[in-house]
């Protein structure tokens, strides 16, 4: 039975699935690390408990 | 724990290739499907690992839904608990062994049924508060996202060896899509309900959409499926060398999963910690005429 092709196209299936999922995650991580900037730069500071208000 | 994650990262890469050296030059060739049978080695581990985050997902909701009141979570304990120990018993009587289906160890679903309290106090432990909630998103993403892969990986194989690439009708494939339709739903919820009440909707969805988890498990013991029989714990049979590595590439995908997972609770909470300082930007800056848009952007 020649079905390598099947083989090959599931594996690559699987990681090209993978792979999309992990560009979101980067791509969503950048854009609130950049939320993040703004709402410091607006008197924000991290602290344990998250985001807090600058007195 | 920043340096933490890139080393499990190296490590778990390795693991993979490793599985994948195993899967493609140590697993001997199947006598009957050929090199095609080896779609196992990511078909299977996917559905396990699938079947293993929308379990935590389960079990994180019914904690969410339960930490209202103090009288509600000690009920809930109680309940699991006596659940564990009554299904683990009832599992070594001959009455109740009639239900398990042929070729199921009955210390099998008894192991099973003792990871439900453990699991529950266990989750409860680590993740308090609204970490559940958190928790509860991200073993369901990423379950979607292991459940596809089964989806996908699935009629790849079906196709060179049954012939087709679908059995309409068939329970176990049929179940499957359902359970990711479930999740999927569950996820648009979260993503479009601007509702204060989505997290205890959603939470309340995820415990019915883990009740197909074991339909779709059972199904090829108690409904003719073209789907082959399990060949673990069921009555299936495989040479010790496939099994091993099958096993050394599902430890691989839980690696690969618990650093996903990882990933995206951090993003979860990140997430919420910027909508939050944006409330309170609304609120400080309604005086002032002033506030920022409400970050969405996670989801």
């Amino acid at each position: 039975m020649n079905a390598v092709k099947f083989l090959i196209a599931a594996y690559v299936a699987t990681w090209v699935i993978h792979g999309v999922y992990l560009g979101s995650l980067v791509r969503r991580f950048g854009r609130l690390r950049r939320e993040e900037r703004e709402v410091k730069a607006s008197g924000f500071r991290r602290s344990a408990s998250g985001l807090q208000r600058e007195d | 724990m920043k340096r933490l994650f890139p080393i499990l990262s190296v490590l778990t890469a390795i693991f993979l290739a490793y599985a994948f050296y195993q899967a493609w030059w140590v697993a001997p060739t199947d006598a009957q499907q050929g090199d095609v049978y080896r779609i196992i080695y990511y078909h299977v581990p996917s559905a396990w690992t699938a079947f293993l985050l929308f379990f935590i997902n389960f079990i994180a909701s019914i904690q969410y839904l339960a930490s209202g009141k103090a009288s509600t979570r000690t009920a809930a304990k109680w309940i699991v608990t006596v659940i564990g120990v009554a299904g683990v018993i009832a599992c070594f009587l001959p009455p109740a062994q009639r239900l398990i289906p042929a070729g199921m160890r009955p210390s099998a679903v008894a192991t099973t049924v003792l990871l439900i309290p453990i699991f529950y106090f266990v989750i409860g432990w680590l993740f308090p508060g609204d970490r559940l909630d958190v928790l509860a998103v991200t073993t369901a993403e990423v379950g979607v996202v292991f459940c596809t892969i089964v989806l996908v990986t699935g009629p790849i194989w079906a196709r060179p060896v049954w012939g087709i690439w679908w059995a309409p009708g068939d329970i176990r494939l049929t179940s499957t899509l359902v359970l990711w339709l479930i999740y999927v739903s569950y996820l648009v919820l979260r993503r479009f309900s601007n509702s204060a009440q989505t997290e205890l909707l959603a939470a309340a969805l995820a415990v019915f959409g883990a009740l197909d988890v074991p339909l779709v498990y059972f199904s090829i013991w108690f409904f003719r499926t073209q789907h082959p029989q399990p060949v673990i714990g069921g009555g299936g049979s495989m040479d010790p060398r496939m099994l091993d590595t099958l096993l050394i590439s599902w430890m691989a995908f839980l690696c690969f999963a618990f650093l996903v997972c990882w990933s995206r609770f951090r993003l979860e909470l990140l997430h919420r910690e910027i909508e939050e300082a944006h409330a309170m930007e609304s609120l400080g800056g309604a005086a002032a005429g002033a506030s920022l848009p409400l970050s969405r952007s996670a989801r």
